[in-house]
This record gives structure tokens, C-alpha cells and sequence, in this order.
């Protein structure tokens, strides 16, 4: 359960979109965030979400996946469309108005806008975090972040805090149930009572989590030192990443989108 | 045979103990390149801090660490560290590595190996512990020995001179323990590694060719496991392990709990205690 919320779920898989180049997939990524707000018109937002469908129809990954991407955020989504339709003022026909609120043509085409924006977002995202192994996002990330050494940030460092933190991820999971069922054996309810009550709960659950987190960290440092970790300077990597011919077709595809959004916009 | 670790008049403490109060009082002793060296005693007897002496883990107030000819200070201490490959008790603590082939290429990362080099290392070591089909296995999906032979892998494929095991098969399972002292015993056979081991296990300590037996900050004796092994009950003194049954049997026995006579395994020991519970 908290897996899921924490990085998505790496399928596997042997599509295109699995083997491409990680730096690819996360630079499209965000390169697709933006070039969402191009679409400005039915046509655009048409284009957009076939693109998306034939993404995700090349990575063969099932649907419900990226319906459930959705789900968890969809009050959030309709919140936001719902301020859009009540506050874009009057545009074209006016439905309802009462006071500051109004109902106008414009408010709803907008709201519905908002709406599509989302959700191409969510199943981009949803794709990039389905078909990418957390590790490879991590090696993505030091790549990206390389133009960075020049002003002293330590990417390589941080490169190995990720790597390290994602490899915990289910350490720390089994600890949280082990505590968890040992304070259960000792009469703490999770999960029930109000709110306050179940926040209270947490509390024995975290202090030893914490503690426990805190010797593991002392007891890696000391491993790492003993194996000759010195900083990130002058190691060399036994992991590389390869760009290939699919990772220049898959920008090329990208650019190409730029170029009919541009042009279709109104 | 030549010495390979040489410790001279050391004395340790622990920068929050007070003057007269020392962790490790006056240690000597040498290892012979080759030589499989036990060293038994207590919880908190400062085996532990002794081993992290030998690689500069740990600075020793006074007293001087010889490796490989090389005496231990800031300069020589990431050569040395270099010729010591070291095993924790904790298999999840020490696991660096998002996978298997990724944590035994970890020293070689740090020593700044080629690529190329290292893939064959990597493979190599993981095919000498048997474990080259979890090459890309995540951690979490090994069991306790299993991630104690990749953290082996790791020091196989950096080549150290030294292997240190802290309580390295402390935490596990007998099955476990088994699999990991059976790889030493390979690794051992196939170089002329030099092995000190910190330990509890009698098993382990019988693979030794000498034993030596630290009690409070201080070797107070050393020979051969057989001699050592004589002594019986005395055993326990030392920090030696009766079995976990037995000792769990001896502290309730203590507590005036009723406890059967034969021998229970560990299962058998859980057995009998959820009877006891349920039959109050």
C-alpha cells in the first residue's frame, strides 16, 4: 500500500518504453508537462491525449493501472475544476450568476480543460513511474543533475543518498509491520477510534522506528567506511546508462507533437 | 610464515569514557599470513572495538597496529583498508547496494576499478558464493544469508588480504550460518586469505587454527580450539554460546519455572512454552 503512494509501481516489462534510456523517459516527461499548456482548443487537447494513447499502448502496460493513478487524486481534481467552472467569470453564455459565482460557457469549457490537463499529466507520469525501475530513475536523476558539479553541488553524493533511500524503502517497511504487530501484541489499536485517538497511536510506532532507523544508519556508515568509501570523488560507476536510436526517435516524436500543437492551436 | 597483522600495546577507549576506564588495556598479539584466528569473549568484552581498531574504524589511545608492514595512521589508513575486507553482524545494515551486483561492486566503486574490470569481478565473486543467478536481486528479497554471502562477494571481488568477520553469522538462522561459514571455509581454501573472526559460534571458532579468549578489555588466554574447547562449562564464561534453547532453558530455570530435562530445539522449545501459556 505505501509502496504505491511512495513511487508508483514499477511493472515489468519488454516494451519500447521499458528499454528506453530512463534520462529520456524523465526529460519527456516533463517536456510533455509543458508542452500541455500549448493545447488551447478541442483539436489540441484531441492530438494530445491520441499521443498519450499510443504511449501507453506501446508499453502494454494494462489500463486499470493508469485509471487508478487517477482515482487517488480525483476529489483534488474536481475541486480545482469546480473553482475553474465557478470563478472564470463571464464568457460567452451565461448560465446562473449569484453574487461572485458564476455559471458561464467559457467557465465550463475551461473547467473541462483543467480536467483533460490532469489527466494527461497523471498518465504521462503514471507511464514514466510504471515502465521505469526506481533504481534507473536515480541514476537519471545524478545524469541530469551533472551541469550542477560546476557550482559544488554534490550530485554525485546525492546520487547515492537516493540510491541508498529507495534500497531501504523495504527495510524500513518490514520494521514498520514488525513494530507494528509487536505493539499490537501489547494492546495498541491502529486504526481505530477518531482521528486523534489513531494519530496517538502512531506515536509508539514511530519512536522505534526511528531509533531503529538511526542504528541502521550508524552501522552503514561504518560498513561503508570499511569498504573504502571516501566521498564521491574518483570512483568510477558500475552502472551506466546507454542513449540509443529509440531514446532520438522517441524526442524526435516530441518535438514533432510541438510542432502540430503549434500549429493546430487557435 | 610472515606476520601479517601485528598489534602492540593497545589501549582503547570510547571518547565518553573517563581516563582510567578503558575499553581494550594493553593488547598484543600477531597473526600469520594464512593463519584462521578466533577471537571469543563476552557481550561488551570489546571484541568488536578490537577488530575496529585493526582497520582505523576506531583510533586507539595509545598502542600501534601493524598491517601487511604497513603501521596504521591517518595516511596509511585507506591502503590498509584496502587489504581488509570486513563483515558486519547486521546483514540488512551493511547492504549498500540497490542490488545484488551493485553492493558487491561497491569497493570497487570506491577504489575507482574500470568498468570493464569490474563486471568481470563482480561475476566472478557472485559465482564463487553461489549466488550469480541473484545478480539483480533486489536485497529485501534475500534471506539473512543470502545477503551475507553478497556482503562476502563484495570482499572476494575487492581481493582484500584480510578478512574480518564481526559476528557475521550471529544473526542468522543455522542454515544460514552453514551456507556462510562453508563459503569462508572456500574462500579460505582457494587464496591465502588471512581470516579473524569475532564470534560466538562454537562452530565457527572450531574452524579456527588458534583461539583467543578476550575478557573485559583483555586477552587472557590463546591456543588451539581444541585446547580451548576443553574447558567445558567455562565455555560459557568466555562468551562462547550454549545453544539458544539451553541458555533460554537455564534463565527460566533461574526465574523457578518448571523446564523439561532433554534437549529441545528451538521449536520444540516454542512448543513447549505455548503449552505452558495455554495450560495456565
Amino acid at each position: 500500500m505505501m509502496n504505491k503512494l511512495i513511487f508508483g509501481r514499477y511493472i515489468p516489462g519488454d516494451s519500447v518504453i521499458h528499454h528506453m534510456d530512463p534520462r529520456a523517459k524523465l526529460l519527456l516527461s516533463f517536456y510533455f508537462i509543458g508542452i500541455i499548456f500549448i493545447a488551447n482548443n478541442w483539436l489540441t487537447y484531441v492530438i494530445l491525449f491520441a499521443f498519450t494513447i499510443l504511449a501507453i499502448k506501446l508499453s502494454g502496460v494494462k489500463w486499470s493501472f493508469f485509471i487508478n493513478g487517477v482515482k487517488p487524486l480525483i476529489w483534488l481534481i474536481l475541486f480545482t475544476v469546480i473553482l475553474q467552472v465557478l470563478f472564470s467569470g463571464s464568457g460567452g453564455h451565461v448560465y446562473f450568476k449569484w453574487g461572485i459565482i458564476t455559471i458561464s460557457q467559457l467557465g465550463l469549457v475551461n473547467g473541462i480543460y483543467i480536467f483533460c490537463r490532469f489527466v494527461l499529466i497523471i498518465f504521462m507520469s503514471t507511464l514514466l513511474t510504471l515502465t521505469t525501475p526506481p533504481l534507473e530513475l536515480s541514476d537519471a536523476i545524478e545524469y541530469i543533475l551533472m551541469p550542477l558539479k560546476v557550482v559544488h553541488f554534490p550530485v554525485y553524493e546525492v546520487a547515492l543518498m537516493l540510491s541508498i533511500a529507495l534500497r531501504f524503502v523495504p527495510t524500513l517497511m518490514d520494521e514498520t509491520e514488525k513494530i507494528m504487530n509487536a505493539q499490537r501484541a501489547r494492546g495498541v489499536d491502529f486504526g481505530e477510534g477518531n482521528i486523534f485517538q489513531q494519530m496517538r497511536a502512531i506515536v509508539p510506532l514511530l519512536i522505534p522506528l526511528f531509533v531503529s532507523s538511526f542504528n541502521r544508519a550508524e552501522d552503514l556508515a561504518t560498513a561503508m567506511e570499511a569498504r573504502g568509501y571516501q566521498g564521491g570523488e574518483g570512483r568510477s560507476k558500475y552502472r551506466i546508462l546507454k542513449w540509443q536510436a529509440r531514446d532520438s526517435w522517441a524526442t524526435v516524436s516530441f518535438v514533432a507533437l510541438t510542432i502540430v500543437l503549434v500549429l493546430c492551436r487557435a | 610464515m610472515s606476520q601479517i597483522i601485528d598489534v602492540a600495546h593497545l589501549n582503547y577507549r570510547y571518547p565518553q569514557q573517563s581516563a582510567d576506564d578503558l575499553t581494550l588495556k594493553d593488547i598484543s598479539f600477531s597473526v600469520a599470513d594464512g593463519e584462521w584466528v578466533a577471537i571469543v569473549g563476552h557481550n561488551g568484552s570489546g571484541k568488536s572495538t578490537l577488530a575496529k581498531n585493526i582497520n582505523g574504524l576506531l583510533a586507539p589511545v595509545s598502542g600501534t597496529v601493524t598491517v601487511d608492514g604497513q603501521v596504521l595512521s591517518e595516511k596509511t589508513v585507506w591502503d590498509i583498508r584496502k587489504k581488509i575486507g570486513m563483515v558486519f553482524q547486521n546483514p540488512d545494515n551493511q547492504f549498500v547496494g540497490a542490488t545484488v551486483e551493485d553492493d558487491v561492486a561497491f569497493s570497487l566503486e570506491n577504489q575507482g576499478v574500470p568498468r570493464d574490470e569490474m563486471l568481470t569481478r563482480v561475476h566472478d565473486a557472485l559465482a564463487q558464493v553461489s549466488m550469480a543467478e541473484f545478480a539483480t536481486r533486489e536485497p529485501a528479497r534475500l534471506s539473512g544469508g543470502q545477503k551475507q554471502r553478497v556482503a562476502l562477494a563484495g570482499m572476494i571481488a575487492a581481493r582484500p588480504r584480510i578478512l574480518i568477520l564481526d559476528e557475521a553469522t550471529s544473526m542468522l538462522d543455522p542454515q544460514g550460518r552453514y551456507e556462510v561459514l562453508q563459503t569462508i571455509q572456500q574462500m579460505k581454501a582457494s587464496s591465502d586469505l588471512t581470516v579473524l573472526s569475532i564470534t560466538h559460534d562454537i562452530d565457527e571458532a572450531a574452524s579456527a587454527n588458534r583461539v583467543l579468549v578476550v575478557n573485559d578489555g583483555q586477552l587472557v588466554e590463546e591456543g588451539q580450539p581444541a585446547e580451548i574447547f576443553q574447558h567445558g562449562p567455562a565455555l560459557i564464561k568466555m562468551g562462547l554460546d550454549m545453544p539458544y534453547a539451553e541458555r533460554l532453558k537455564a534463565a527460566l530455570k533461574r526465574q523457578g519455572v518448571q523446564v523439561p530435562a532433554e534437549y529441545l530445539t528451538e521449536k520444540g522449545m516454542a512448543d513447549w512454552l505455548w503449552q505452558l501459556i495455554s495450560n495456565k
